[in-house]
């Protein structure tokens, strides 16, 4: 499924958030938004996948979704939003639970997602019992279970430290290399996007706007740390954001 | 000019953390009903002022085999759970809905706040007309004194739960009512269960507020009849069941708790 997002702005009472926002998700790529704080893009996310409404302009989905898709657009949220109530296969068959499928298919579902994840010794453990970064695989197999069309991820990694980072993109980029998906991924760490993005889109600070969108065409299991094609390009969407960010940095807030 | 010989660093660190000590709360209890059972043996306490403790077990004890133990404790429990019932589960309900709806909350929180510090007891006349001299005035009286701790405590708890597990669910297309009753209600529950410890005790006050006006039986009746007697050791017996009461239902709620919320670390 691709998404067109057209000339969305949105502003809260006086303050202009996203301004004039155009761009294109195709199908089975992942697309990285970057940005300084405060410029909007967990906003923009917000209302890709629905949960927030802009105040003009719109977000299309075009082309057909999955055949077995039960949420076209899924979220993996920064702070996991796990159910401490629930075990982990608990917290994944949550999202099937509200759907037609029969007991068999709806296990089926968590196993095999658990199995794809590597979590499946730990599905009767409870989130507190979790590393953050088993916290966030859990939420990653909850939203492969519902089989989406998109994923929409608001920096899914800022809550973990470096190197459960590197493991978890690892992850993502197996998960990509054996079924590519179509995503959204909203971070502030440029290696992160380097790494993951087919295309990243740098916003300027408020109102965010699209200062620029850079493609990279290396395969995505190819990209290493030290890859100099990689080097350039971080550095050159720092070279795009350090001001801005510098800017947003010294902003008053509510000023 | 040469150095002081190296000191190890003092320790500054520790405390603000309450530990968990065994047998302190009883051995407290047993120090206090000892020193009162010498002071009345003694003479420094005189028979007017404490009962001795020894005289209020044996009157529990005789309490107990005479068979009106249970006369006047089955009555006044089944009030409590009946009533407190009513009372929390509505209170359960309009809490949630004052948590979930704008204008419950717009309509109900001012109600509930004027309702709250009216001294149930005062409205026990009222009750009478109402409901009856008979059980009805109880229940009800019991009813709406658990009621509005636990609305209070409901709505707050609803407040409480993690707006962005709500958002979660929203995000995976979950129905409304899946939202509530997966999400908002076990979140909530934690607060519940505190807010119910509050109620129950509550309960337990009116209970026996009810039951000195216009009962036959139960503990509160049969606290009331031995103050007029001056019986200072039925008075304390009754005292000591009422206390019992109370650590019992803690105790049970505590049970509940640790049922309920293994998932607390």
């Amino acid at each position: 499924m691709d998404l067109i997002i057209e000339r969305l702005s949105h502003s809260y009472d006086t303050v202009n958030v996203l301004s004039d926002i155009t761009l294109q998700v195709p199908s089975g790529q992942i697309m990285c938004v970057v940005g300084p704080s405060g410029c909007g893009k967990s906003t923009l996310l917000r209302m890709i996948g629905g949960l927030e409404r802009p105040s003009a302009g719109h977000v299309l989905q075009g082309g057909d979704v999955p055949p077995d898709c039960l949420n076209p657009l899924t979220f993996v949220f920064q702070d996991f939003a796990l159910l401490p109530w629930r075990s982990v296969a608990g917290n994944i068959g949550l999202v099937l639970e509200d759907h037609p499928l029969d007991a068999a298919a709806r296990a089926a579902r968590v196993a095999d997602v658990l199995a794809r994840t590597g979590l499946s010794d730990f599905a009767k453990a409870l989130p507190r019992q979790l590393s953050g970064g088993m916290k966030q695989r859990v939420a990653i197999a909850r939203a492969l279970a519902v089989n989406p069309a998109v994923m929409l991820m608001d920096e899914p990694l800022s809550a973990l430290d470096a190197q459960t980072r590197e493991l978890l993109i690892d992850d993502l980029v197996g998960l990509w290399m054996r079924a590519p998906f179509t995503a959204v991924y909203v971070t502030h760490n440029l290696a992160e996007a380097v790494r993951l993005g087919h295309q990243i889109v740098v916003l300027s600070r408020r109102p965010g706007r699209v200062r620029e969108v850079m493609h990279l065409r290396i395969p995505l299991d190819q990209r290493t740390l030290a890859d100099p094609v990689l080097q350039a390009a971080q550095e050159r969407l720092w070279a795009l954001m350090r001001d801005e960010a510098l800017a947003a940095d010294q902003e008053l807030a509510d000023a | 000019m040469h150095n002081p010989p190296p000191a190890p660093v003092p320790f500054r660190g520790g405390g603000f953390r309450p530990q968990r000590l065994r047998g302190v709360g009883v051995a407290v209890f047993v120090v206090l009903i000892l020193v009162i059972e010498w002071g009345t043996r003694a003479g420094w306490i005189s028979n007017l002022t404490l009962p001795r403790p020894s005289d209020v077990v044996a009157t529990l004890v005789q309490l107990w085999k005479s068979g009106l133990f249970l006369q006047h404790v089955v009555p006044s429990l089944t009030r409590l759970a009946v009533g407190s019932a009513m009372g929390v589960l509505a209170g359960v309900a309009v809490g949630v809905m004052i948590g979930l709806f704008s204008l419950a909350r717009a309509g109900l929180v001012p109600l509930v706040a004027a309702l709250f510090p009216i001294p149930k007891i005062a409205l026990l006349p009222l009750f009478v007309i109402w409901f009856g001299i008979d059980e009805g005035s109880k229940y009800a009286l019991i009813a709406l004194g658990t009621f509005t701790p636990t609305v209070v405590a409901t709505f707050g708890a609803v407040d409480n739960v993690d707006r962005t597990l709500v958002r979660m669910g929203q995000s995976f297309g979950l129905k409304w009512w899946s939202i509530v009753r997966k999400i908002v209600l076990p979140g909530a529950l934690p607060g519940i269960l505190s807010g119910l410890r509050i109620s129950l005790s509550i309960g337990i006050i009116l209970l026996v507020a009810a039951e000195m006006l216009g009962a036959q039986y139960g503990i509160g009746a049969y606290i009331l009849e031995a103050g007029s007697l001056y019986d200072l050791e039925r008075l304390f017996a009754g005292v000591v069941i009422l206390s019992s009461l109370g650590v019992v239902v803690s105790w049970l709620i505590a049970l509940l708790e640790k049922r309920l919320l293994v998932w607390r670390s």
